[in-house]
């Protein structure tokens, strides 16, 4: 299934902090299909990109025109935060929340909202404040809830910060299984690994503007920039 | 000294037997102040959350004028309260002056501010744990405030509370709008000023056993809420 958000066009798209330019002027489309990961060192932009792409943050100039109405648009979006907000409920009442938005009657959302958590082995706990989970398991449950809608298109900020290897690779599984399924995925990571094994392209960003955009192989086995190269060898880059 | 020995132990003895007038006036006191907390409740729950997640243009003006109101002496909103329902003023014909619905009016006005104001604090908090969450989400205003509310009811509970606390205890508007009539406006706190009044320590101080007790109900529900909200018991 190919989604009709896409392509998604940036045109002079900028976000502002009082006088400052945070992000951009970014001229830049994208397509349907594949995994975009966007990297750059520590207050590059990364968090700030993806909350202007999903219409969080608001665009000081410049615009961002999906390829249906606006907020269709929004609706088939889903965003996984850097530092996943729990609701004051219970993991069920979590899950449940975002279909109850899209109307779904009850009996049918709590039989989705268990299926989710027992894939995301989180059946045990279905009744546990949510805001008690461990990092790795919240960060699961927020990746589920974020999924649960069937989104066309997800953001991801770092959806494995210190998380360790093994919680990792069960996220990471749930990822491709998504891209697999049709979703697209946009997510920033630092970690090299991860963006190596999911990204199909990626999206070098620095200072708030993007350095180099391309197919994620040429980027990284000849990246084009000096910067580039500096931040794949781990060096640090100015 | 001997005169409060013997009006305590009458007390003790009220309390034990349920004296009638007691009873009637508890049971009367309970219901003008439990009408108007939930009014209250009502109003100044949506409006504490709605200060949390709207940024309209009279916000730090309301937020203003609940501290203000806050610090009203409930006196003074009696006097108001009086001046409206009395026979000359704008609300005379409806010939509420002197009812416990006046009573549950003037409590409305004090406490509105106090829960209105304290559950502002607490969703404020709530709504910047929920913000970016609820804006991805594409709530609409209405289903933010509703998000807020259920998941904040810990602390609207006791906001509520609070509210109880205050306006049971009240005595200077409650006098002053209800007049303190025999069997009709008489409260607790009303009784017990005009019982000292008149030296008769036994009725008054039976009623302070309750009002004293009612007050650390209060307190303790407040307490526990707050414990089983902290160690996550839902
Ligand atoms: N609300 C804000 N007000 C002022 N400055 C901000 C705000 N949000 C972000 N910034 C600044 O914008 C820059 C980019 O921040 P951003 O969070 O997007 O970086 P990042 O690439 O996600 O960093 P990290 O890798 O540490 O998560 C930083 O210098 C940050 O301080
Ligand atoms: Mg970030």
């Amino acid at each position: 299934m190919v989604s009709n958000l896409f392509p998604v066009v940036l045109s002079g798209a900028t976000l502002r902090r009082g006088q400052k330019a945070l992000i951009g002027p970014v001229d830049l489309t994208l397509q349907a299909d594949g995994v975009t990961v966007v990297i750059g060192p520590n207050g590059a932009g990364k968090t700030s990109f993806l909350r202007m792409l999903h219409g969080i943050a608001r665009l000081g100039a410049g615009s961002i025109t999906w390829s249906c109405d606006p907020l269709e648009a929004r609706q088939k979006q889903a965003f996984v935060f850097q530092h996943p907000v729990m609701m004051r409920r219970s993991v069920l009442g979590n899950l449940i929340y975002p279909l109850r938005l899209a109307k779904m009657a009850r009996p049918k959302a709590r039989a989705l909202a268990i299926k989710a958590a027992q894939d995301i082995g989180l059946g045990d706990a279905l009744d546990r404040p949510a805001p008690f989970l461990s990092g790795g398991e919240r960060q699961k449950l927020a990746l589920a809830r974020a999924l649960i809608t069937k989104p066309d298109l997800l953001f991801l900020d770092e959806p494995c910060a210190s998380l360790d290897g093994r919680a990792t690779r069960e996220i990471e599984e749930i990822l491709t299984r998504a891209a697999t399924a049709g979703t697209r995925l946009i997510m920033s990571t630092h970690d090299m690994g991860q963006a190596r094994r999911l990204a199909t392209e990626t999206l070098f960003l620095l200072n708030g503007n993007i350095h180099e955009y391309g197919p994620a192989s040429t980027f990284f086995e000849r990246p084009k920039t000096a910067q580039a190269c500096a931040f794949l060898k781990g060096d640090i880059v100015e | 000294m001997s005169d409060l020995l013997s009006g305590m132990s009458q007390a003790f003895w009220m309390l034990l037997t349920l004296d009638a007038d007691l009873v009637e006036i508890t049971l009367r006191s309970l219901r003008v102040t439990l009408t108007a907390l939930v009014i209250a409740s009502v109003v100044a729950l949506p409006l504490g959350a709605l200060l949390a997640v709207r940024r309209f243009r009279a916000r730090r003006l309301t937020i203003a004028m609940l501290n203000a109101l806050m610090g009203l002496p409930p006196v003074v909103v009696g006097l108001v309260v009086y001046v409206f329902l009395s026979r000359s003023g704008p609300l005379g014909v409806m010939g509420l002056l002197f009812t416990p619905t006046a009573m549950v009016i003037a409590q409305v006005i004090i406490i509105v501010p106090l829960i209105a104001s304290i559950a502002h604090q607490a969703l404020r908090e709530l709504w910047s744990d929920y913000h970016d969450l609820l804006i991805s989400l594409n709530t609409t205003q209405f289903q933010r405030v509703q998000a807020l509310i259920w998941d904040g009811r810990r602390a609207l509970l006791t906001a509520a509370l609070a509210g109880f606390g205050r306006a049971i205890g009240e005595v200077g508007a409650i006098m002053v709008v209800g007049g303190n009539i025999d069997h009709h406006t008489r409260v607790l706190t009303t009784a017990i000023a005009l019982e000292t009044g008149k030296g008769d320590f036994a009725l008054a101080l039976g009623l302070g056993f309750v009002l004293i007790f009612m007050a650390i109900a209060v307190n303790l529900a407040i307490h526990v809420i707050g414990r089983t909200e902290r160690e996550g018991r839902w």
